[in-house]
C-alpha cells in the first residue's frame, strides 16, 4: 500500500517531449486510469513509476520515499503488461510463484500464495499447464495472479484488456475492479478505452502531447471537462462543437451560430465562443433551444438512435435519442437543448469558460 | 492422372539428384580396392573398412579430425563469447551508429576470408602462430563472428522484450532477467547456429590450408594429399567429413530449418 | 489523432549508461578490426609494394596471362553456374511450397548439400567420373562404351569445366533454395487470393504475382551466390587442378607453390575488389527488400 506522488516528471527521448511536466499525486488504494489517445505519454508515465523507462528530470515517491533513481526490482512493484509477458518456458504455477522465488520465499509460503492467487483469478484448473496452452484471456489472468501474489505497493497495468474479445473484455472489466477493491492496492492503469476508464477509475487522468489534461472523477470530467480535448475525448459519440457570435445588450447575451440562437444568463466576455452539447443532451421536438436540421445519416442501436443532420449552413451535428425511430435520409426533423446541458469553451485556448 | 504420374516423377528425380552423390561416396569408400579397380565390379562383393582404418590410424587422419574438432570448438566458443553480447546489443538498443555497425558486420561477412588468409600467416610467422591449432581457430573466429552476431540478433529479437522487464520488474536485474528468461528461450536458435557455425569450420578449407603445414584440419589434410593418395583413401576421407556434419544437420533440422526462416506448417 | 510519440516497443531505456552498449560491442568490433580490418589492409600494402616499385606486382601480374585466364573461368563459372542455380532453386522451392504429404522429407534431403565442404563434394563427382568411376562402369557394363570416358586431366578442360559446373550447381543450390522458399513463404496469402479471384491463370499467378513478389529474395540470393562463387575454390582444385585456373586457386597457389606472398596478395585483392563491388549491390537493393510491401 503507497501513495504514489509524482513531482513534475519530464521524459526528453533526444528531441521529442513523451512527458512534459506532470505532478500527480495519487491516493493510497486508489485506481487511478491514465487515459489518453496513442502517443499522449500514458504508457510512457506507467514506465518511469515502474522503473522501465528512466525519467530526464522530475520525482517520484511512494510513501515519501524518493523512488525515482530505484530499479524497478528494487520499488516492490508489479506490472501486468499489455502483451502478458507470461513466461512460455514456466508453468503457470512456476509463473505465478516466480517473483516469490526470486525473494527467498520458503516452498510452502509460494504454494500457498500461489494457490490463493490462482483462486482469486479462477485458475487453479491450470496451475500446471504451459501458457501456450492458455487461450489469451486464460494468459491474462495468469499475468494478473503474477502481479498480485507478492502484495505490491503500486500496482501497474498497461492496458491489459486490449488484447481481449469483447464480451471477455467487459467481464474482465468488472473482475478486474472488484480484484482491485478487494486488495486495496494502489493501482495505476493505462487505457485509451475511455469506457474502461470511465467504469473503472476512481479517478482518471486525462493526458495528450505528454502533458495531463484533467484529473477527476468520472462525474467530474463528463460533467466538467476544463478543455475542448478533454470535453471531444470523453463521451461517445464525440460532443457537438459549434461556433458562435456573441450579441449581447448589456445584461442577457445571446450566441449565435449555424443558425442557432443560444440564450446565455451572463456575457462570456468574447466575441466568438465555442458552444459544447453532447449528442446524447440533444432530444426531438421543441425545447429551450430549438433548431431544424436535415437529416443525412442514421446508426440504429436500437436501445437508442444516433441521428447524423445538418444545420443551414452545412454545419454537421450528432444527436442521440432514446429509443428506435426511423427516419429518412433528407426528412428535416426539429430537436432542442436546454442551455444547462451547454459547455463553453475559448476558442484561442480552448479552455473551458464559466458562466 | 497424368499430373500425378509427373508428380511423382518429380519427388523421384528430385530425390535421386540429391541422394546419388551421397550414397556413390558411401559406396566407394567401403569398397575393397580389388572391387575397385575392377572394370566390371558396380557394387562391390563386400563392404570393408579397410580405407577408413588405414586413413584414421596410418594417414594421419585421425590427428586432423581431432585438429578440426578442436579448431571448430574454440571458433564457435570465442565468436559466442564476443558476439553474442554484441548481437544482443544490436537487438535491444538503439543507438548513434547501429545503422554504421550494421553495415560493417555484413560487409564483413562478404569479405572472403581467402583475401585475409596470406597477410594473415606473415603476421602469424612473426608471431608465433602459424602452424597452430589456434591460429586456425582464431581465423576462422574471425569467419564465424559477423554470422554470430546477426543471428544472435535476430534470434534476440523475436524474443520479446516484454519477458525481461517483466523479470526485472518482480525481482532481477537486468543481467539476471537476460540469464534466466531471455537465454533459455534463446536456446534452441543458439544451438542450431553453435552447430551450423561449426559446420562452417568444420568445412572450411582454404585458410586452414594455408596457415597449416603439420597441424592440418580434416579438408586442408585432404586436399593436400588428394594428389597423393589412392582412390579410395580420398572417398574415405570424403565420407569421414561429411558423416559428422550430416549427423549434426539430421539432429537439428527442424531449429536450423526455422532459423532460415522456413515454416513447416 | 496521429500518434504524437512513435513509442519504441523492443528496446530498452538505456538510463544513461550507453557506456554499456560500447561494452558489448567492442570486443567485436575490435576482433573484426584485428583479424579482418588489419589483413585487409596488409593485403593491400603488400599487394602495392614492389621490387622496384609499387605496382610492380599488379604489372607483373597484368602481364601474365594465367591471371586473365584466372579471371576468365571465374567470371565464366560465376556465369553460368549463378543463373542455372536460381532457376533450379526456384522451381524447387515452387515445388516443395505445395507441401504435399511427405513434403518435408524431401526437404530434408534437399538441405544435405549445405552441411558438406566442396572438398566432399568434389570428391562426390570424382567417384561418379572417375575412370574408374561410377558412370563408367555401368556404361561399360552396359557394352554402350568399350573405353572408360575421361572426365579430368588437361586435355579434356571443357568436360572438365562442365563436371565443375555440374558439382557447384548440386552443392551450392540448396543455399539459393533456402533464401527462395524462406521468401515464398512470406508473401502475403491474400496476393495470391486477390489473383484468384481476378481469375488469373496458373502461369500468370506466377510470373505477375509471385515472381514479382520475390524480387527481394531473388536479389538477395542472387548477388550472395554471386559472391561466393567469386571465390570458388575447392571444387576447382579438386577436380581440375591447375588446367582450369581461378582467382581463389591462383592465390593458393602463388602462395603455397611459388612462396610469392605479394603475388598471392595482389590475387586475393583483386577478389576483394570484385567483391566489394558486390556487395555494395547487395546492400543497397537489402534495403528495399524492408520497403516491400507484402514481404516480411
Amino acid at each position: 500500500m503507497a501513495r504514489v506522488r509524482i513531482e513534475n516528471l519530464k521524459k526528453y527521448f533526444g528531441e521529442v517531449k513523451a512527458l512534459d511536466g506532470i505532478t500527480l499525486d495519487i491516493e493510497d488504494g486508489e485506481f487511478l486510469v491514465l487515459l489518453g489517445p496513442s502517443g499522449c505519454g500514458k504508457t510512457t508515465l506507467l514506465r518511469s513509476v515502474s522503473g522501465l523507462e528512466s525519467v530526464t528530470s522530475g520525482k517520484i515517491f511512494f510513501n515519501d520515499k524518493d523512488v525515482t533513481n530505484l530499479q524497478p526490482k528494487d520499488r516492490n512493484i508489479s506490472m501486468v503488461f499489455q502483451s502478458y509477458a507470461v513466461w512460455p518456458h514456466m508453468k503457470v504455477r512456476d509463473n505465478i510463484g516466480y517473483p516469490m522465488k526470486i525473494k527467498g520465499h520458503s516452498k510452502e509460503e509460494i504454494e500457498r500464495r500461489v494457490n490463493w492467487a490462482a483462486n482469486m483469478l479462477n485458475i487453479s484448473e491450470l496451475l500446471d499447464r504451459y501458457p501456450s496452452q492458455l487461450s489469451g484471456g486464460q494468459r491474462q489472468r495468469v499475468a494478473v495472479a503474477r502481479a498480485i501474489v507478492l502484495n505490491p505497493a503500486v500496482l501497474l497495468m498497461d492496458e491489459p484488456l486490449s488484447n481481449l474479445d469483447a464480451l471477455l473484455r467487459v467481464k474482465m472489466r468488472s473482475e478486474l475492479k472488484k480484484l482491485q477493491e478487494e486488495l486495496g492496492v494502489t493501482t495505476i492503469y493505462v487505457t485509451h478505452d475511455q469506457v474502461e476508464a470511465m467504469t473503472m477509475g476512481d479517478r482518471i487522468a486525462v493526458m495528450n502531447r505528454g502533458k495531463l489534461q484533467q484529473v477527476g472523477t468520472a462525474s467530474e470530467i463528463y460533467h466538467k471537462p476544463v478543455n475542448m480535448f478533454v470535453a471531444g475525448f470523453i463521451g461517445s459519440p464525440q460532443m457537438n462543437f459549434l461556433r458562435a457570435k456573441t450579441v449581447s445588450d448589456g445584461t442577457k447575451a445571446i450566441l449565435k451560430g449555424h443558425g442557432v440562437d443560444i440564450p446565455i444568463s451572463s456575457d462570456p466576455g468574447l466575441e466568438e465562443v465555442v458552444v459544447g452539447i453532447r449528442p446524447e443532451h440533444i432530444g426531438l421536438g421543441k425545447g429551450e433551444v430549438s433548431f431544424e436540421a436535415t437529416v443525412f445519416f442514421i446508426e440504429k442501436l436500437m436501445s437508442s438512435t444516433i441521428i447524423h443532420s445538418t444545420l443551414e449552413d452545412g454545419k454537421e451535428i450528432v444527436s442521440m435519442i432514446p429509443g428506435d425511430h426511423e427516419f429518412k435520409n433528407g426528412e428535416k426533423v426539429t430537436m432542442s437543448f436546454s442551455t444547462e446541458k451547454i459547455h463553453l469553451f475559448d476558442p484561442k485556448t480552448e479552455r473551458r469558460i464559466e458562466i | 492422372m497424368l499430373k500425378k504420374l509427373f508428380f511423382w516423377i518429380a519427388v523421384i528425380l528430385i530425390a535421386m539428384w540429391f541422394l546419388t552423390p551421397i550414397v556413390m561416396i558411401f559406396l566407394a569408400a567401403f569398397t575393397p580396392a580389388e572391387d575397385y579397380y575392377n572394370p566390371h565390379k558396380i557394387i562391390p562383393s563386400h563392404l570393408t573398412f579397410e580405407h577408413l582404418y588405414k586413413l584414421l590410424f596410418l594417414l594421419d587422419g585421425w590427428k586432423s579430425i581431432i585438429i578440426s574438432v578442436e579448431v571448430a570448438l574454440i571458433a564457435i566458443g570465442l565468436s559466442f563469447l564476443i558476439g553474442l553480447p554484441a548481437g544482443y546489443a544490436m537487438a535491444r538498443y538503439k543507438f548513434k551508429g547501429k545503422r554504421a555497425i550494421n553495415l560493417t558486420i555484413l560487409l564483413t561477412r562478404s569479405i572472403p576470408l581467402i583475401v585475409v588468409a596470406v597477410p594473415l600467416i606473415v603476421i602469424y610467422m612473426k608471431v608465433g602462430l602459424s602452424d597452430t591449432v589456434l591460429g586456425v581457430a582464431l581465423a576462422h573466429t574471425a569467419m564465424i563472428l559477423p554470422f554470430v552476431v546477426l543471428i544472435t540478433s535476430s534470434i534476440f529479437s523475436g524474443i520479446s522484450v516484454e519477458y525481461e522487464e517483466a523479470g526485472m520488474v518482480f525481482g532481477l536485474t537486468h543481467f539476471q532477467s537476460f540469464v534466466k528468461i531471455t537465454l533459455p528461450l534463446a536456446l534452441p536458435g543458439l544451438a542450431a547456429s553453435a552447430i551450423y557455425s561449426f559446420i562452417m569450420s568444420w568445412n572450411e578449407v582454404f585458410v586452414a590450408s594455408i596457415l597449416t603445414l603439420t597441424n592440418r584440419t580434416l579438408p586442408a589434410h585432404i586436399l593436400n594429399t588428394a594428389m597423393a593418395s589412392p582412390d579410395y583413401f580420398k572417398f574415405a576421407a570424403g565420407v569421414m567429413m561429411a558423416v559428422p556434419a550430416m549427423i549434426f544437420i539430421f539432429f537439428t533440422r527442424k531449429y536450423l530449418i526455422s532459423m532460415w526462416g522456413i515454416s513447416l506448417k | 489523432m496521429t500518434p504524437f510519440l512513435q513509442l519504441r516497443r523492443g528496446v530498452i531505456d538505456l538510463k544513461g549508461k550507453s557506456a554499456a552498449i560500447w561494452f558489448l560491442l567492442l570486443p567485436t568490433i575490435i576482433y573484426l578490426s584485428v583479424f579482418i580490418g588489419y589483413p585487409l589492409f596488409k593485403t593491400f600494402v603488400m599487394a602495392m609494394s614492389g621490387e622496384e616499385r609499387p605496382f610492380d606486382t599488379f604489372y607483373r601480374m597484368f602481364h601474365d596471362q594465367t591471371f586473365w585466364n584466372a579471371l576468365k573461368n571465374t567470371l565464366f563459372l560465376t556465369a553460368v553456374i549463378v543463373p542455372i542455380q536460381l532457376v533450379l532453386a526456384i522451381a524447387l522451392a515452387l515445388f516443395i511450397n505445395k507441401k504435399f504429404r511427405g513434403y518435408t522429407f524431401l526437404l530434408y534431403l534437399i538441405i544435405i548439400p549445405l552441411a558438406l565442404s566442396d572438398i566432399t563434394a568434389a570428391l562426390m563427382s570424382y567417384t561418379m567420373f572417375s575412370p574408374m568411376g561410377y558412370v563408367n562402369k555401368i556404361l561399360i557394363n552396359l557394352g554402350a562404351i568399350n573405353k572408360p570416358i575421361y572426365f579430368f586431366g588437361y586435355m579434356f578442360k571443357t568436360r572438365e569445366f562442365w563436371i565443375v559446373v555440374l558439382t557447384e550447381i548440386w552443392r551450392a543450390t540448396p543455399l539459393v533454395f533456402v533464401i527462395i522458399l524462406a521468401g515464398l513463404q512470406s508473401i502475403n496469402k491474400e496476393y495470391l487470393e486477390a489473383a484468384d479471384i481476378f481469375g488469373f491463370s496458373r502461369s500468370q499467378k506466377l510470373f505477375k504475382v509471385v515472381l514479382p513478389l520475390l524480387k527481394p529474395s531473388i536479389m538477395s540470393a542472387l548477388l550472395m551466390r554471386t559472391l561466393f562463387a567469386f571465390q570458388i575454390f575447392g571444387v576447382v582444385w579438386m577436380l581440375a587442378g591447375r588446367d582450369i585456373p581461378v582467382l581463389a586457386g591462383e592465390t593458393y597457389y602463388q602462395y603455397t607453390f611459388l612462396n610469392d606472398e605479394k603475388m598471392a596478395a595482389a590475387y586475393s585483392m583483386i577478389i576483394a575488389v570484385i567483391t566489394l563491388i558486390i556487395s555494395y549491390f547487395y546492400l543497397t537493393t537489402l534495403r528495399s527488400k524492408h520497403l516491400e510491401e507484402g514481404v516480411r
